[in-house]
């Protein structure tokens, strides 16, 4: 049976798309049929990240619509051959995703894919219900940062009654912290929030650390998705996660200030 | 409290002061979350009759509905102007 996971935040710009678009790409890359749902509707980035945006012919809201078949408006990654891609529309009407219309597509995306990845808009507006509302499991992305963790906290009241599990008195919603744009060396200075604080605080299981990195933006910049980078520290932060994803026990890794010489920082080694 | 402490304690790293304000602030958003919808009614229906008799503001009365587990209290907190 189909996973549906929705990456979700609260607040913009803490690495949603960047997560969506790592972890979907990590899990097609251990063989498992995998697509990622752009839910921005307005404001699609999805396609950008994964370097396909030049290939994006239907979108989300021509399918809801009847414009086109699910089939015309996947896009099939150049990369990998269990990944694809549902691009969000760039309408600039608010409405154009209706609960049913998602729901069908969710459900029709549940019968070819083992996992569905809903990349959730930030806010609180239709999207970002509607990413979260047919939801297995979430992954809260969240910055080391006070309004990041405020927004992710009523992210995980609104996951906990707003949800079709909620309403159908399923089992709830799963929900994972991943903790994005992590600088040890700072948090080792008292100046930033460090992993045990966050987790504190929301009271949510682990699913990742993710380092402050260069190589997001430079992943980004090429259309790739950043665990692709298997040399980088995000990248293999993400390969993690992954793995965690898919129930394996693994350490946590950059959490602590790293101490490399020149040319390990240059190769990228591991510890 | 030596002069050590003294400036130990100003210098408070400012990743403790994000915890401590994320811990109220967040314990207070829960809490609001798990209110009944028809509080802010109640309170707001309970001032326009206070306000019959006495001239108050909104903010002069405070309504909070205390979970228990068994029971609930809900307690009424009203501020009355000075004479």
């Amino acid at each position: 049976m189909a996973k549906v996971l929705v990456v979700t935040s609260g607040k913009g710009g803490v690495g949603k798309t960047t997560t969506s678009a790592a972890l979907g790409t990590g899990l097609a890359l251990r063989g498992h049929k995998t697509v990622i749902v752009d839910f921005d509707v307005g404001l699609r980035n999805l396609d950008l990240i994964m370097g396909c945006e030049r290939r994006v012919v239907y979108d989300f809201v021509n399918v809801i619509n009847g414009e086109a078949t699910l089939t015309q408006a996947l896009i099939k990654d150049k990369r990998l051959e269990n990944l694809y891609v549902l691009a969000a529309s760039q309408t600039r009407d608010k409405d154009a995703l209706t609960q049913e219309g998602v729901g069908k597509v969710i459900d029709e995306l549940a019968q070819t894919f083992e996992y569905v990845v809903c990349d959730s808009p930030a806010g609180i507006e239709k999207g970002a219900h509607l990413a979260m509302y047919f939801a297995d499991e979430a992954i809260v992305v969240t910055n080391p940062e006070v309004s990041s963790v405020r927004d992710s906290d009523r992210m995980l009241g609104l996951l906990a009654s707003k949800s079709r599990r909620a309403e159908q008195g399923k089992d709830p919603i799963k929900e994972r912290l991943l903790l994005t744009r992590y600088n040890p060396e700072r948090v080792t200075k008292g100046e930033m929030l460090g992993v045990e604080d966050v987790e504190e605080i929301l009271a949510i299981n682990l699913l990742g650390v993710i380092p402050e990195s260069q190589a997001v933006l430079k992943a980004s910049n090429q259309g790739v998705p950043v665990i692709l980078d298997d040399q980088s520290d995000a990248g293999q932060a993400y390969s993690d996660a992954v793995d965690r994803l898919l129930g394996k026990e693994m350490p946590h890794r950059f959490l602590d200030v790293q101490k490399k010489g020149f040319l390990q920082r240059l190769f990228g080694g591991r510890e | 409290m030596n002069i050590f402490d003294f400036f130990r304690e100003r210098k408070k790293d400012t990743a403790s002061i994000a915890k401590e304000r994320l811990q109220i602030i967040v314990a207070h958003e829960r809490g609001q979350r798990t209110q009944p919808d028809y509080l802010p009614a109640l309170q707001k229906e309970l001032v326009e009759v206070i306000r019959k008799y006495v001239n108050i503001d909104q903010d002069q009365v405070q309504v909070a509905l205390d979970d228990q587990g068994g029971y609930s209290i809900l307690e009424l907190n009203v501020t009355l102007p000075d004479r």
